[in-house]
């Protein structure tokens, strides 16, 4: 099924009806259907899962970056009355369960045997009678290591004399991962060499970052000796993908595996990949007869889960004086860390990466990544990146900022020169892109208006002759950032994880009283699903939102599919609730002719209701539907009773939200603090189906980039000990550095998808952190800024205006 | 979730109990007071006590008063405290700035000042503001009571003249007439620990010279937290702003600086004379009465 089989429902312009519990039926705001439980501390997360007879794990873990393991001593652990079990590398390979498949292709340490190759990995699992002695135990295991050099800067990781870290892999003898190109480099050379053409360069890094969710990851596993039924509880954003990776890493039947995500404390992509305390866990509750918990701790969590971006990316930005951009291209060096376990769809090794030509029009587009192993955690597609949207948005985006800056032309002005037309939509990219709908230029000037924009430059004049004439108090900066993202990963042709194809079930049935429950293959990790996918029903079929329950989550209560990250739930699985509710809305039309004694052609959908056409007093309302489809109604020939529909939908493009920032900060050059004064953000998703829901995905993501901009980073030291291990060194923003966010909206609907809905759950993280980067460049201009790398600390814009901006991915010197 | 060693815990009922209680198990027993220094230290395994000694119950120790010509705070004193306290928003202001943007209303409920300057970390605001205004610290122990300036208090990082039978019970800081104070600190976030910060008071006759300065530095290792070159630069000279710009770069110049993430050590000295300076100025401004 694809959506161009399924006739668009468009959304409706006069007012949705209220149901008697004063929600829209459709879309409009509602407070969300599972607050209720969150506010009233009725959540259920893994840490609440606990079991009669549960044992607990802990992970112990390696203090050196790179280091041969020369002996493990578990003797003494074993000895401690309460530990029931210690398992290392050495008993897992018994198993063959040592080394585990990754998401990219690659293998990683499970417990390591050989070699550690990141500071924080995997050494060995004690598991005991409570998580204190677990704990406790740890401090027992006696581990010989010999310290090894390790590979910590990742633009010296092919040098000649380079450690190899990757030696468990035969013929081995650098640390190359892949080279991967993109675009034409011909073309682009072509236009670089052309006499009259301006080029601005850049070295731009994105450093690593953490998403660091609030609940760290976990798993319960109990395995059932009678049955052979393993369960586990899991902070899974991807239930189904993690059960079908269990069955192939652990050997065992997938129909015998039930993997069951509770409620979720946020994802932001930490919590798709399959970590192996997770198959520790299981191997626990396997040896000891016992469910076993193991839960992260935050250190565990922040230094050695799946971490975001990593990516060193040259960039050379060819243009004519006049601001009409030619070209860009890129040489981006791929920081993968110790295990290339990126998850990302198989034939996009460095993600999405490649639509970093962002929103404008070019004549010519080239991009390398060359990715490497350093010695560090391995990760990279996280924190709501949209598959390394992230990285490619923020690259562009500083590149058309330095070259305004190198034109001395305004940067609104170069962004409206070069955006894309609205007629060339669908707009082909010379990477490879259809980007499906777009009106560019009027929400660039949605957000110059709503933020003054003429009357911010004016007072940025008056703000830098004070300046200039007193020597005192702050510079005001204005930045701009316009991102196109996709997502929606993604048509089954062109994308899929380790085989599995990245379609999305989805089951509705209506019970006879006319209630309904719909089956997610989707996870929410705090983005409201239980109420979203209700309001999609409720628009497709006219039910209350409050009589659709939402089901996901459980492998055996839901259909397959890949779960939510890349901000892929509403423009797939949505589309599935939409088709799912539109055939079952035919099938209601049948019951209804059955039951009016008129033929389904004369029936006309009002919504909630069939109603005879000329004659809407003659009508059945969905309700009244449900009851007959299960009552003695005498159906048509071929026509079975009931009222309910399953769908697998293969979306045939991806979605292109996209949106235009911008940011107002005042930079304090005395001490290099920044305060963000103001942040206007005009977003087009498409229709909202909760613009509520929208908008405080919009607020997290902007809050994030704040964020990535001003304060987050994972460095390392020479020796490779991660300096971004605690929320001490590791900062996340608080409402003290959040302005009041200003929102406004466009709404252009993807022609594709069936409620013309585009995702936007990673918008603003994609979109924000260049907005906030170019304000402060903006502001320091006059004392001779022109790029700085992220996090733009105190220190990095003190150093910065000294004219030594620091490697913000090393320690400082 | 971090879980720490074992240990023992004794809830005391008083001073004498809890120095008792401190006698009787030795120096491999803490007290608690906040918590929020130690806890943690605690689950990190970088703290492993023996038997924690908890004196959340010493409510006698929970005051901020005027005692004769002193402010006298116990050392049980909260955070929160400090911050909405009269009198010291009138007496000396340089702690409602420090407290406002020391950590987070959660952990300024239930911190101490007493546990703040016994943790004695390097980046310890309050340590800074107590060696700026010349506090006295009062100390128990079952023997007597005895007292130490607060710029002898400090003996290096994480180390302090109390004993491991003591307890620090008061800190008494002399009322100054016609006297200004103010603390300045840059952190990276709010409720960050600072990359820099420092604070100070001043005294002025009616003519406009420096009767008495304290200046206090934290984060940027100025032994004993204090800057007592600056001081003497300023002190029995009129003010101006020349000299404040000035004293400002001896402050700098006598602080040694760690790198680490907050920042480069030569960023950091920059910050000690940049936030000198502006707590110089605006406790000016408060001395000469023109302004909160
Ligand atoms: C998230 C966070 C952010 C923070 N940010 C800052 C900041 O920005 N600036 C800042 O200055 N501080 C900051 N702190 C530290 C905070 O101020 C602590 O409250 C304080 O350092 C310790 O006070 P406490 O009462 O919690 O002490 P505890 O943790 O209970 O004790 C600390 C130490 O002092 C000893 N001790 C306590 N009371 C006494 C006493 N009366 N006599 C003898 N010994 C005693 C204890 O034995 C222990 O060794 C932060 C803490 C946290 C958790």
């Amino acid at each position: 099924m694809t959506a161009t089989d399924v006739p668009t429902s468009p959304v409706p312009t006069s007012p949705v009806p209220m149901s008697a519990a004063g929600n829209p039926i459709g879309f409009g705001r509602m407070l969300r259907k599972e607050d209720a439980r969150f506010l009233r501390g009725k959540g259920n997360y893994l840490d609440d899962v606990n079991l009669p007879g549960m044992l607990h794990g802990a992970i112990l873990r390696s203090p050196y970056a790179h280091a041969r393991i020369n002996s493990i001593d578990i003797s003494a652990a074993q000895a401690h009355p309460k530990v029931r079990a210690v398992i290392t590398g050495e008993v897992l390979a018994t198993l063959n369960l040592a080394w585990m498949p990754t998401m990219s292709y690659d293998t990683q340490a499970v417990l390591a045997t050989d070699k550690v190759r990141f500071q924080g990995q995997e050494v060995a699992f004690v598991v005991a009678e409570d998580r204190y002695s677990a704990r406790d135990a740890l401090e027992l295991v006696e581990v010989d290591y010999e310290v090894l050099p390790a590979v910590v800067d990742a633009t010296k990781a092919l040098d000649a004399d380079a450690p190899v870290i990757r030696t468990d892999k035969e013929g081995k003898t650098d640390n190359h991962i892949y080279d991967w190109e993109t675009g034409d480099s011909a073309a682009c050379d072509e236009v670089f060499n052309r006499p009259d053409v301006v080029v601005s360069k850049a070295d731009i890094l994105y450093p690593r970052s953490h998403p660091s969710p609030m609940e760290t990851c976990g798993s319960v596993a109990s395995m059932d000796p009678v049955t052979g039924k393993l369960t586990c509880w899991i902070t899974s954003q991807a239930p189904h993908a993690h059960r079908t990776v269990y069955a192939l890493v652990a050997g065992l039947p997938e129909h015998k595996i039930q993997v069951i995500s509770p409620d979720i404390g946020g994802g932001f992509g930490n919590k798709v990949p399959v970590y192996p305390g997770y198959v520790c866990a299981v191997v626990g509750t396997i040896v000891t007869g016992k469910p076993v918990k193991w839960m992260e701790d935050r250190f565990e969590n922040l230094a050695t889960t799946g971490f975001a971006r990593d990516y060193h990316m040259q960039g050379e930005i060819a243009a004519t004086r006049d601001g009409k951009i030619l070209a860009l291209r890129t040489h981006t060096l791929a920081d993968h860390g110790a295990f290339n376990a990126t998850a990302q769809p198989t034939k996009f090794p460095a993600g999405f990466f490649s639509i970093f030509t962002g929103s404008y029009d070019l004549e010519a587009a080239y991009g390398k990544v060359t990715a490497v192993y350093t010695n560090k955690a391995p990760g990279g597609v996280a924190y709501a990146c949209s598959f390394r949207i992230t990285e490619a948005a923020y690259f562009v985006e500083r590149m058309v900022d330095i070259l305004a800056h190198d034109l001395q032309m305004d940067p609104a002005e170069l962004r409206m020169k070069n955006l894309i037309r609205p007629e060339q939509f669908p707009y082909q990219t010379k990477t490879g892109w259809e980007y499906d709908s777009g009106d560019y230029l009027v929400t660039l000037q949605a957000t110059l208006d709503a933020a003054g924009y003429k009357e911010l430059r004016a007072e940025q004049v008056e703000n830098r002759a004070r300046y200039e004439q007193t020597g005192e108090g702050t510079l005001l900066g204005i930045g701009l950032s316009f991102f196109t993202e996709g997502v929606g990963a993604g048509p089954r042709k062109h994308m899929d994880i380790l085989g599995l194809g990245m379609a999305d079930g989805c089951e509705l049935r209506i019970h006879p009283t006319g209630k309904a429950v719909i089956r997610l293959s989707v996870q929410t990790q705090g983005q409201g699903h239980e109420t979203t996918f209700a309001q999609i029903v409720a628009h497709e079929l006219g039910l209350p939102p409050e009589d659709v329950e939402v089901v996901h989550g459980d492998t055996d209560q839901t259909p397959f599919g890949l779960g939510t990250y890349g901000s892929r739930s509403t423009p797939v699985s949505g589309a599935a609730a939409a088709v799912v509710s539109r055939r079952v809305k035919e099938k209601a039309r049948i019951v209804a002719a059955a039951a009016l004694e008129c033929s389904p052609s004369d029936l006309e959908w009002e919504l909630g209701r069939w109603q005879v056409k000329g004659d809407p007093e003659k009508a059945k309302t969905i309700q009244e539907i449900a009851l007959l489809a299960h009552s003695s109604l005498e159906l048509p020939e071929g026509v079975e009773g009931h009222l309910d529909a399953s769908a697998v939908y293969n979306p045939p493009n991806l979605t292109y939200p996209y949106g235009a920032y911008l940011c107002v900060v005042d930079v304090d050059p005395g001490t290099g603090a920044v305060k963000v004064r103001r942040f206007i953000a005009t977003d087009d998703c498409g229709p909202r189906i909760n613009p509520m829901i929208v908008e405080g995905q919009i607020h997290g993501g902007l809050a994030e980039g704040i964020g990535m901009a001003l304060m987050q980073v994972i460095a390392f030291d020479e020796n490779g000990n991660c300096l971004g291990g605690s929320f001490m060194d590791y900062l996340l923003p608080t409402s003290l550095e959040c302005p009041s966010w200003e929102l406004e909206a466009t709404v252009t609907p993807s022609p594709h998808h069936p409620l013309g809905c585009k995702g936007v759950g990673e918008s603003a993280t994609v979109g924000s952190p260049a907005a906030v980067v170019n304000a402060v460049m903006d502001a320091l201009a006059p004392l001779g800024v022109r790029h700085a790398d992220m996090p733009l600390t105190p220190a990095q814009v003190w150093l910065a205006i000294q004219g030594r901006p620091a490697r913000t991915d090393l320690a400082f010197t | 979730m971090q879980t720490p060693a074992p240990f023992e815990y004794e809830r005391a009922t008083s001073v004498d109990n809890a120095l008792a209680l401190l006698e009787r198990h030795g120096p491999e027993a803490r007290v608690v007071a906040g918590g929020h220094s130690l806890l943690p230290m605690m689950k990190l395994r970088l703290a492993g006590p023996e038997v924690l000694i908890d004196i959340n119950d010493l409510a006698d120790l929970d005051y901020i008063r005027v005692d004769g010509d002193d402010i006298a705070i116990g050392a049980m004193t909260r955070h929160a405290a400090l911050l909405s306290s009269p009198v010291l928003a009138e007496h000396y202001p340089i702690f409602r700035d420090a407290e406002r943007v020391i950590a987070d209303p959660v952990v300024r409920n239930r911190g101490t000042f007493g546990g703040s300057v016994c943790q004695a970390d390097p980046s310890e605001d309050l340590s800074a503001v107590t060696s700026a205004l010349g506090a006295t610290m009062v100390i128990r122990s079952t023997e007597g009571v005895r007292t130490v300036s607060a710029r002898e208090f400090h003996t290096g990082p994480y180390e302090t003249v109390v004993g491991p039978a003591e307890i620090l019970v008061e800190i008494r800081v002399p009322i100054r007439p016609a006297c200004g104070s103010a603390y300045e600190k840059v952190d990276r976030r709010a409720g960050d620990w600072a990359v820099a910060a420092g604070g100070c008071f001043l005294t002025l006759d009616t003519g406009g010279t420096v009767t008495d300065v304290g200046i206090g530095l934290t984060a940027v290792g100025a032994p004993h937290f204090c800057a007592p070159e600056a001081e003497a630069a300023l002190r029995g000279h009129p003010i101006s702003d020349e000299a404040i710009v000035a004293a400002a770069a001896k402050a700098a110049a006598a602080t040694n600086p760690a790198t680490d993430q907050r920042g480069p050590a030569d960023y950091k000295r920059h910050l000690a004379g940049e936030l000198t300076k502006r707590a110089l100025r605006r406790a000016l401004v408060r001395a000469r009465g023109e302004g909160a």
